[in-house]
């Protein structure tokens, strides 16, 4: 996996306001990079500034080994697929595609633009304006337009926000699948957790200009390394604790419970809600952690339910259960419960006041 | 049903001021031209549209006019585009004061504006003085075809730099980064994009420059020369000094008849041109 993209230490402002800050990336050769973060967090102006549409005030953009940081958009071998496509209204699907490909012969551009039209499955509208497409269409022509002439990296912004539901997950399957076809660096970014989870090779949570963190999935799921990322990739809950270094946790109010390993001193302690289990009596309840509780409500979701328990010290913790072993056997609210968890399931966070804002 | 008040009102001002003033000037090309008060007795005779036509004074007269016109289209075009380019792409604070100021020419009246161009470049004026001493010979401004074209594109300018700006700045200015991103230098991505999508403003502007200019009085009757026999001052001569109303109303519809023609041409030729782009 050899290095395609790095980004040093990069500052952009727009105005007085910082938006990236001192930000620093590194991207892989054919690797699908998803920049998540909610908005305002900086993620499309780091992708505009890839492009070459936003100035850095410092830092640097590294793109197979050559610094891209002082040339303007055209000049840059990185194309973009925006998120409102962008597409030329006045000119065919094939004229869009094949804008990209002045500097190559006629024949050739014409073959490049045939195969991008099969590529993304719209050979028969070569002659329509964009006008004359659907809203998936006219991204698939985005998409098509934007690959082209062969980038060495594509930056998606939001693709699949304008999409239906169906659309979006087909759509999402399709940039996967082009992704390995083509060998080409994707860095997209998207506000939405379930798509990142899904479609990432890795991912860079971004908070405030930062990066919070980098990683697959996996591990940006379980092993988040600040609440604010176990927040903000699916739901954690949150429990206040004292490390005391040897991989016990003492909950104020509620007793010991034991976890991975870490320096001793105040922690947070992150718990998945399916992650943990719910029983009515305590000797059933497997896992090495126990905390008693009463039962508050429950959510029917379908394929879930979720509930919601009201620890010893008032806390309440979510809890979701998957239904595919039946449904009808859950304690009524009011009832006393425990919630258990293997020691593996709980993330050590570091407290509030240790974590970067 | 509160439509047809309204539908009511439009048709019936363009029936008053437009279809029955038509309607007369019509009546009076095909009438005979007689000595009296009024100088006509009304028939079917095309006898004027002969005369206008076949007479080469009012073909001349016609195509000078186009020609003045034509000129002065392109000049107000060439000029326009990238005033109004400007104010469209200036920060949006600044946009609505720069159009102010395009239109500023506006509060003024016209009489006072040509005076004020007739003074500016009168024989005795420090303009005149000041060229001829730099050309090293005497030179004449007004009443010269070059004070006739100074003063079209003055006075006409605003018409084209409105209706293009209004065009320019719907653009979505994505397109343009859509544009550059895709490879294109910043001169390609206004020739493939901006200047494509921006024709229905330059349709809009030539229409609106083109058509008032060639019928064009005031100006050429003012400060051009005496051979500037345009359309405009030979309709007025026909009129109140040979009093042959048949011949100018002719003249009159056959200017009209031009203008009609003229716009479709226009949008013909730039549809034309987008569509051989598009290959």
């Amino acid at each position: 996996m050899s290095e395609r993209l790095r980004i040093g230490n990069l500052t952009v402002r727009l105005g007085a306001t910082t938006v990236l800050d001192n930000l620093s990336l590194s991207v892989r050769r054919d690797e699908l990079f998803v920049l998540l973060g909610a908005s305002g967090s900086g993620k499309t102006t780091l992708l505009r500034t890839i492009a070459g549409f936003a100035r850095p005030a410092a830092g640097q953009i590294v793109l197979d080994g050559q610094d891209i940081g002082g040339l303007p958009p055209h000049r840059r071998p990185v194309n973009t697929v925006f998120q409102s496509y962008a597409l030329f209204p006045h000119m065919t699907v094939a004229a869009n595609i094949g804008f990209g490909l002045r500097r190559m012969d006629r024949a050739a551009a014409a073959a490049r633009v045939q195969d991008m039209l099969s590529l993304v499955r719209l050979e028969g509208l070569a002659d329509r304006r964009p006008n004359q497409l659907s809203g998936g269409q006219q991204q698939r022509v985005a998409l098509a337009r934007g690959l082209a002439p062969r980038p060495s990296v594509l930056l998606l912004d939001e693709p699949l926000s304008a999409l239906d539901r169906a659309l979006r997950a087909e759509t999402r399957d399709e940039l996967v699948r082009l992704r390995r076809q083509l060998g080409t660096s994707f860095i997209l970014v998207t506000h939405d957790q379930h798509e990142a989870l899904t479609m990432a090779d890795r991912i860079g949570v971004m908070r405030d200009g930062r990066m919070v963190q980098v990683g697959t999935p996996v591990e940006v799921y379980e092993r988040p390394n600040c609440r604010f990322v176990a927040e903000f990739l699916g739901a954690a809950n949150i429990l206040h604790g004292i490390a005391d270094g040897d991989g016990w946790i003492d909950l104020p109010g509620l007793g010991r419970v034991v976890a991975a390993a870490s320096a001793p001193g105040p922690v947070l302690l992150a718990l998945r809600p399916e992650r943990l289990r719910l029983e009515t009596d305590a000797n059933e309840a497997s896992g090495a952690n126990r905390l008693h509780g009463t039962m508050l409500a429950s959510v029917y979701a379908g394929e879930t339910i979720a509930h919601t328990v009201r620890l010893a010290d008032g806390t309440d913790i979510r809890i979701v259960q998957s239904l595919h072993n039946g449904f009808g056997t859950d304690p009524a609210p009011g009832m006393a419960v425990v919630v258990s968890w293997p020691a593996a399931a709980g993330v050590v966070l570091p407290p509030d006041s240790a974590t970067p804002t | 049903m509160t439509r047809l008040p309204v539908l009511a009102i439009l048709w019936a001002w363009l029936f008053v001021l437009l279809v029955l003033p038509l309607g007369i000037v019509l009546a009076i090309a095909l009438a005979d031209s007689v000595d009296a008060v009024p100088p006509f007795a009304l028939g079917v005779s095309v006898e004027a549209f002969r005369t206008v036509l076949t007479d080469p004074l009012y073909r001349d007269a016609l195509l000078a006019s186009l020609q003045v016109a034509g000129v002065s289209t392109a000049a107000c075009l060439l000029m326009g585009y990238p005033v109004a380019l400007t104010i469209a792409r200036a920060p949006v604070r600044w946009r609505d004061p720069l159009v102010l100021a395009a239109m500023l020419p506006f509060w003024t009246g016209f009489p006072m504006r040509i005076n004020a161009w007739i003074g500016l470049l009168a024989d005795d004026g420090w303009l005149v003085a000041a060229l001829s001493w730099a050309i090293g010979a005497p030179i004449r401004l007004l009443y010269t075809d070059a004070a006739l074209y100074l003063c079209m594109i003055y006075t006409y300018l605003p018409f084209m730099v409105l209706p293009l700006y209004a065009s320019l700045s719907r653009l979505d200015p994505t397109l343009r980064e859509a544009a550059a991103d895709l490879g294109a230098p910043p001169w390609f991505g206004f020739l493939r994009v901006t200047l494509p999508l921006s024709i229905p403003g330059i349709v809009a502007g030539c229409v609106l420059v083109f058509v008032p200019a060639v019928g064009e009085y005031v100006i050429p009757e003012l400060l051009g020369g005496p051979n500037a026999q345009l359309v405009g001052r030979v309709l007025w001569a026909e009129f109140f000094a040979n009093r042959d109303w048949p011949v100018a109303a002719a003249l009159a519809m056959a200017l009209l008849l031009v203008l009609l023609v003229f716009p479709a041409v226009v949008r013909a030729v730039f549809l034309r041109s987008i569509a051989t782009e598009r290959e």
